[in-house]
């Protein structure tokens, strides 16, 4: 599968070459450029005369303003930010504008992978750390990738967006000081209006002809955030009324003239075909129309999802076996025997003389587990197509809309220019949305189906059976431990690559070592003399991708797990040692503001526990305390409380929703989920088999947001990490007992 | 034929009687609050009322709501202005949503079997609604401030 139209897989990849010729230029600069250098703006094509686009984010057409959002909106709040960052700079009211998805586009590549592309750590902000990330950035803009992810979307769209609606503002301005004779000094902008000094006003849509005679006025300036009237306040997120009247159409809510509904069977066994089937009983079945042979299954086609989910459970597929171990001990033995030279990925980071170091004091050593785990989104994967003479278009909510119109054409039998693709909001994601199992499949029917418009839902079990799961692994680390202090640690990992598997799953194989699997790993923080941090990538596992914090979800939870035996074993408190290690300024303000909300004052006793943990996973620092009671009924997690430094904070009530989100979904998968595989499938196909966190176990979260990194940071993903081992942590604080392997349920009741 | 009521209105459908309701919902009346998630009961998205109680309609067999009255979010009465609904906008509950009509219709029937739940209370009827985004601390705020609502309201 080939997905290179459009897309450079050289420059993306940010490989030495691509560094080599950086232009090394700030973030704020950068943005500017990124607002500019769209010269060929998607919005610009069969504008009326009347109407007018300033940039890529904003249009006025057919008497409406539309703001384009081109992060994919999967419950984090994009939808919602994006355009009101545009807003505010607009001086545009909640309500008097329209939020559309970007379709594929490489105008709207993402800036905010720079910082995660560029080899060296967060809070690095050196000259040859900025250097690497501008060459980063130029990388990104050659290759023209527009994806959300990565908690991304704010780093990348802070700068940019703002720029974006004051060049629309004070194009308009320009635009009515022209009409009106008054000089532009005296014109000011408020609620979609542009202000004369005599009072009277003009409204923006008014102005759009005017404007779109005129050269966009592309040095305007973004306000400063003192100036700010919407964002860093409490506002309502403008998809929150629809949402709670259930009138925001989802992706699976979407309905045609005429079409018909699809539900598929495909090989358990992930990659692999079918090699035959009998569908005779599935033909005769109520409302079936059409049963389809696909590449890797079968589809039956049906006037109700439910009749085509009927259907298709009865088909008898002969599947292809997997080219995995079939069976899941054997899937932890590939793992246990890939610490080995041949499966090296990358020693990433080495500090002092490590063997050295570990002959001094006292020797700690531990082995730590995390499991495959699933991403289910509450929505399954879904999608409608239509193939005409004409190409096909899809609507299917998507992070990666260049793939998407690359992976249906290549199985439509089409170029990638033949596909629309519109973006719809989704249901969640947590990486589930950045794949392809949908995608592949639909456009198969719906050619199969030529002229038919097909709307395809998976079913839970189909989505279970087919989602790449989360990256698996192993932690192997030693250290010592010696007067009070920690003297070496010497982390190594071996696991399943996230990252290099969805590049490869996009088309886009890499020989260059997993650095998500060293997320976690060789971010620490602390003074620690002898370090060494080491990946191991294991071949011929499962298929793996992104999971909500991707590789930070286990290497944190190794790593931080790891700090903690350290520190009991040289006999210090878990917080005060932590704080006394760290060696960023502001990243040990995070650690003092949480040990602060929590009260911490070493251990709680009468079986209770807490724990803390560090981590910065895409360049946000987060700590988060956990406070455990041991019941008779098993352990109880009371509250967690949670620090986080994202240089600014723009929508705060979000942000604390996003914050308590990510600490339930840290939680409720390391408590109790895990995928297993047996005879080349996934044994848990539903909610029960894979229950995460529920009300009832759901703790008080308190979260407190702070603004003193440099960076303007997101947010998705960071606050995932840290709760796992403060987790395990606490459970040792409150038991005595390490559990060292998740999910924790496997070794200690829950309440 | 089988006929039964939605939100008030007679409808006639003809679909095999093990149809869940959920599907003759979605896909046959274009009613698409009630959203699938897991067709086992153990999510709670689809969560619908039936002659006044929440029911799981993945659940419902169509064919045995003859005569019945089935209420979507859409059609619960004074839907806008409902306390529940309210506390739910002012709290901001919903991240992704996809989840947040079947936790509504549960809420409202918890409300109107007991006035002024307990957190403990809450967790026991709420378990079953799963939220993948994790907003049930925003669910439980919603909830005591929805009740307190409806107490004021009498």
């Amino acid at each position: 599968m080939d997905i290179a139209q459009g897309l450079s897989r050289r420059s993306f990849l940010i490989g030495s070459a691509a560094l080599a010729g950086g232009v090394a230029f700030g973030g704020y600069g950068a943005a500017v450029q990124a607002a500019e250098s769209a010269s060929d703006n998607p919005l610009a094509a069969g504008l009326a005369p009347d109407a007018v686009t300033f940039n890529p984010w904003v249009e006025i057409s057919a008497g409406k303003i539309t703001l384009i959002a081109q992060h994919a909106d999967i419950g984090q709040g994009t939808g919602s930010v994006q355009p009101m960052m545009i807003a505010e700079e607009m001086d545009l009211d909640p309500g008097q504008f329209e939020i559309r998805f970007a379709g594929p586009h490489p105008a709207y590549f993402n800036t905010g992978f720079k910082e995660e592309l560029a080899p060296f750590l967060a809070a690095d902000q050196s000259p040859a750390a900025e250097k690497a990330r501008a060459a980063a950035l130029e990388g990104l803009r050659k290759s023209g990738l527009q994806m959300t992810g990565g908690s991304s979307t704010i780093p990348d769209t802070y700068e940019k967006l703002r720029v974006a609606g004051a060049v629309a503002r004070e194009t308009l301005k320009l635009a009515a000081a022209k009409r009106t004779g008054v000089p532009l000094a005296d014109l000011r902008t408020q609620s979609g209006h542009v202000v004369l000094p005599n009072g009277s006003r003009i409204s923006y849509v008014d102005l759009a002809a005017d404007a779109a005679r005129i050269p966009p006025v592309l040095d305007a300036q973004p306000r400063d955030p003192s100036a700010w009237r919407i964002l860093g306040k409490p506002m309502m997120r403008l998809d929150i009324r629809s949402k709670v009247l259930g009138e925001l159409k989802f992706g699976i809510d979407m309905k045609m003239d005429g079409m018909l509904y699809a539900a598929v069977k495909l090989n358990p066994n992930k990659g692999q075909p079918l090699k035959s089937y009998d569908a005779s009983k599935a033909r005769t079945m109520p409302g079936v129309k059409k049963i389809l042979r696909l590449k890797n299954g079968v589809a039956a086609v049906a006037t109700n999802s439910w009749y085509a989910m009927k259907a298709v459970e009865t088909i008898d597929c002969e599947w292809a076996p997997s080219t995995y171990p079939a069976e899941q001990a054997d899937h932890w033995k590939t793992l246990e025997a890939s610490f080995k030279p041949e499966f090296l990925g990358k020693e990433w980071r080495k500090i002092g003389d490590v063997e050295a170091g570990l002959k001094q004091g006292k020797r700690v050593e531990a082995e730590y587990r995390a499991p495959y785990v699933g991403h289910q989104p509450l929505e399954p994967l879904n999608g409608v197509a239509v193939v005409t003479d004409a190409g096909m278009e899809i609507w299917v909510g998507h992070q990666s809309p260049q793939a998407v119109q690359a992976i249906a054409a290549a199985n439509a039998g089409l170029k990638p220019e033949q596909v629309t693709f519109h973006n719809q909001w989704t249901g969640g994601s947590f990486g589930h949305r950045l794949e392809f199992e949908n995608v592949r499949v639909l456009a198969e029917i719906a050619s199969q189906m030529r002229g038919t418009p097909i709307k395809l839902v998976f079913s839970r079990e189909e989505d279970f059976r087919q989602d790449i799961p989360r990256q698996i692994s192993i932690a192997r680390h030693k250290g010592s431990v010696a007067k009070g202090r920690i003297i070496s640690a010497d982390l190594k990992l071996a696991g399943t690559m996230p990252y290099n598997g969805l590049l490869e799953h996009m088309g886009m194989p890499t020989k260059d070592p997993d650095p998500q699997l060293a997320a976690g790993l060789w971010n620490v923080y602390y003074d620690i003399p002898h370090f060494r941090a080491t990946t191991f990538e294991a071949r011929n596992l499962s298929p793996c991708t992104t999971w909500r914090s991707v590789g930070a979800s286990t290497g944190g939870f190794f790593t931080e797990s790891f700090i903690d035996e350290m520190i009991h074993a040289a006999g210090l408190d878990p917080m005060k040692a932590r704080i006394e290690m760290c060696v960023v300024p502001h990243y040990r303000k995070v650690l003092e503001t949480v040990a602060e909300m929590s009260d911490w004052k070493g251990p709680l006793g009468q079986g209770r526990g807490r724990g803390v943990a560090f981590v910065e996973s895409f360049g946000t620092p987060v700590a988060e305390v956990v406070d455990v009671t041991a019941t008779p009924r098993g352990i109880r997690v009371d509250k967690v409380f949670v620090a986080v430094d994202v240089g600014k904070i723009i929508d705060p009530v979000n942000f604390e929703s996003q914050v308590q989100g990510g600490v339930v979904w840290g939680l409720g998968h390391a408590m109790n989920c895990e995928l297993t595989y047996a005879k080349g499938g996934v044994q848990q196909t539903n909610y029960n088999h894979h229950e995460a966190m529920r009300m009832y176990q759901c703790p008080v979260i308190t979260v407190r947001g702070l603004e003193n990194d440099p960076k303007v940071r997101g947010l998705g993903e960071p606050p995932v990490p840290p709760v796992a081992p403060a987790l395990a942590n606490a459970i040792f604080a409150a038991t005595g007992k390490r559990i060292r392997e998740m999910p924790f349920n496997k070794f200690i009741e829950f309440v | 034929m089988i006929e039964f009521t939605v939100n008030g209105t007679k409808r006639q459908v003809d679909v095999t009687p093990d149809m869940p309701l959920l599907w003759v919902l979605r896909d046959e009346l274009g009613i698409t609050s009630a959203k699938y998630g897991c067709g086992v009961a153990q999510c709670g998205a689809c969560t619908v009322h039936i002659d006044g109680l929440a029911v799981r309609s993945c659940q419902s067999r169509i064919g045995d709501l003859a005569g019945k009255s089935v209420v979507t979010l859409d059609g619960v009465d004074g839907r806008d202005q409902h306390p529940v609904v309210q506390a739910w906008i002012e709290h901001q509950v919903p991240q992704c949503g996809y989840c947040q009509t079947g936790q509504i219709m549960q809420a409202i029937s918890l409300l109107d079997l007991i006035p002024k739940p307990t957190d403990e209370q809450i967790d026991q009827v709420m378990s079953g609604n799963l939220c993948r985004c994790g907003t049930y601390p925003r669910i439980r705020a919603a909830i005591h401030a929805a009740a307190a609502k409806k107490m004021a309201e009498k």
